[in-house]
């Protein structure tokens, strides 16, 4: 897993981010930032809060104007509309899980497959398979909103697979889980990359990202300040610069995301 | 049933029966102001004069044709259009931040469309009459429903049965829904918002004139105001309901429908109103999201 995986040699990556500038007032929230993801490898941006990482990933998403720079989805301009990304094949998780608590976990995975067919298979074989591999198959019935927060969580990524998308977007997968439920979450990411399917993904927890990416995007401050495998990026001085002296892959970083919603 | 059942049972039954049939109607507008309601996230205060339109080319296709049918399909037809034309043509350039300017523009809208109709019918009532007898079969001595009140019930039990379906079993039932509760993750998601919304509109007020066009028969008549007490009975049951909830307003139309022909009978036509608003009152000190509330408010 951990040899970076290099997509065949002429086709276009998955996903392209090449000179991406991104300005909000006078404030540069990113700068001349480029990488890309190829067919099933795992990416993770890293940083510290405030360094770009949850831009990009709006920016990939047209939910903020670029000002330079330019997104390619399998060697096409990205689709700016929600329709249109999923019918390339992107789909992503949000932020604080967004999840329709009232609507039962089979309907809430049930939703993105109202605008798209899923990427191969019938709707009906996706949405089994994914409830499958994610252990949802008893909860189907139950009302989001009902469920403890891990299981929430499951909900949402089965959410973004079920499209069987080219390319998953993960916003903060493992925030808010504990040690069992991350190991499960890499396995799926593991297996879903395994598939083929090319995975960007932003998180916090340093650990689960250098246990699942095959390479790693340190945003600081908007500029990309290393690229590289989890081990190339470990020994980095600049990262562990940026980190304020703390070692990448010791402790979190950063405390878990606090992003808990009410899990009743 | 036997005929040795005294006046005062019969009174009742008769009482309970009609009310079933006047609360079938009720549950049938309110529903329509649920619908309303999730799509737009406002109580339309215009929906009684939208409604009350297509009554009235109803009463001109069936007055042309000579077929009740034909006029009911027009119905329909003219609220679901009404409704479409209303979202995007006017409530859609509303600003929707706050609720007050969508308000004024619907109490405007109840303006013009109410002179409209009497500008072009004229204010009198019109008499209406009903596809079947309103004469109350006798069963064993006691007057029970009319054809026409079995035609009304058996109507919204029709329609409360497809929505059921529509709501909880289709692919456009689900966004409906999706999109009413989390418009902006639903759109991130790919579920075409404002499609919805406007698909919302036309339900609503289609199923909205279906239930004035029921009520119009069993009133004075036709005429501009036909549905306004109509309107204020089933926001009342629809509040007591939950607003958000397709079966409290089911459930709420036929019990507010109960009580008021209770009331009536037992009473006077004049303190029914007031034995609604005070079920109301009651209700919303016991439980203010209603009876049938979902667990938790919506989100952006």
């Amino acid at each position: 897993m951990t040899t970076t995986s290099s997509s065949t040699e002429d086709s276009p990556p998955r996903l392209e981010v090449s000179g991406l500038t991104v300005t909000f007032g006078g404030l540069t929230a990113l700068d001349d930032v480029s990488f890309s993801v190829a067919d099933g490898e795992t990416v993770a941006l890293i940083g510290p809060n405030g360094a770009g990482k949850t831009t990009v990933f709006n920016a990939v998403c047209g939910l903020v104007r670029t000002r330079r720079g330019r997104i390619r989805v399998g060697g096409a301009p990205a689709p700016s509309s929600a329709t249109g990304l999923l019918g390339a094949g992107v789909s992503r998780t949000l932020q604080g899980l967004g999840l329709f608590d009232h609507l039962t976990v089979l309907e809430n995975v049930l939703v993105p497959l109202t605008s798209v067919r899923p990427g191969g298979g019938t709707s009906a074989d996706a949405v089994q398979e994914v409830l499958g591999t994610l252990g949802l198959g008893d909860l189907a019935d139950a009302p989001a909103g009902t469920l403890p927060y891990p299981e929430r969580k499951r909900v949402a990524l089965a959410r973004a697979l079920v499209t069987r998308p080219r390319l998953l977007l993960l916003d903060e997968p493992a925030g808010g889980l504990g040690a069992g439920d991350i190991d499960q979450l890499a396995q799926t990411v593991r297996t879903v990359s395994d598939g083929g399917c090319a995975v960007l993904l932003v998180e916090h927890h340093v650990d689960f990202v250098m246990d699942v990416a095959d390479r790693v995007v340190v945003l600081d401050f908007g500029h990309v300040i290393a690229c590289g495998t989890p081990d190339e990026v470990r020994r980095d001085p600049a990262v562990e610069e940026a980190y304020l002296g703390v070692p990448v892959g010791g402790a979190q970083v950063e405390p878990v995301e606090t992003g808990r919603e009410q899990s009743a | 049933m036997t005929p040795e059942m005294g006046p005062a049972v019969e009174r009742l039954v008769f009482l309970l029966s009609t009310g079933l049939a006047r609360g079938a109607v009720l549950a049938l507008f309110a529903l329509s102001l649920v619908i309303v309601y999730r799509a737009a996230r406002a109580v339309n205060f215009a929906q009684a004069a939208m409604a009350i339109v297509p009554v009235y080319v109803a009463f001109a296709v069936t007055s042309a044709s000579g077929s009740y049918w034909l006029g009911l399909a027009c119905a329909l037809v003219t609220g679901a259009l009404l409704g479409a034309v209303v979202e995007r043509w006017l409530l859609r350039l509303v600003p929707q931040d706050n609720p007050l300017p969508g308000i004024i523009v619907a109490i405007g809208l109840v303006m013009v469309l109410q002179a409209g109709l009497a500008i072009a019918f004229g204010p009198d009532h019109r008499p209406v009459h009903a596809p079947f007898s309103q004469r109350p079969f006798d069963v064993g001595g006691v007057s029970v429903l009319s054809p026409y009140d079995l035609f009304v019930l058996i109507v919204a039990a029709v329609v409360m049965g497809g929505f059921a379906i529509l709501f909880n079993r289709t692919s456009i039932g689900l966004q409906l829904r999706a999109a009413a509760f989390a418009p902006e993750t639903s759109r991130l998601l790919g579920v075409r918002v404002p499609r919805m919304v406007t698909l919302g509109w036309m339900l609503s007020i289609a199923t909205a004139a279906l239930a004035a066009l029921l009520l119009v028969p069993t009133g004075l008549g036709l005429d501009p105001h036909a549905a306004d007490v109509l309107f204020v009975n089933a926001f009342a049951a629809a509040v007591i309901g939950g607003l958000d909830s397709p079966v409290g307003a089911l459930v709420a139309g036929l019990v507010v429908g109960v009580l008021a022909s209770l009331v009536t009978g037992y009473a006077s036509a004049a303190t029914a109103p007031l034995a609604v608003l005070a079920l109301l009152t009651v209700v919303l000190l016991v439980r203010p999201h209603g009876l049938f509330a979902a667990r938790e408010a919506r989100t952006a």
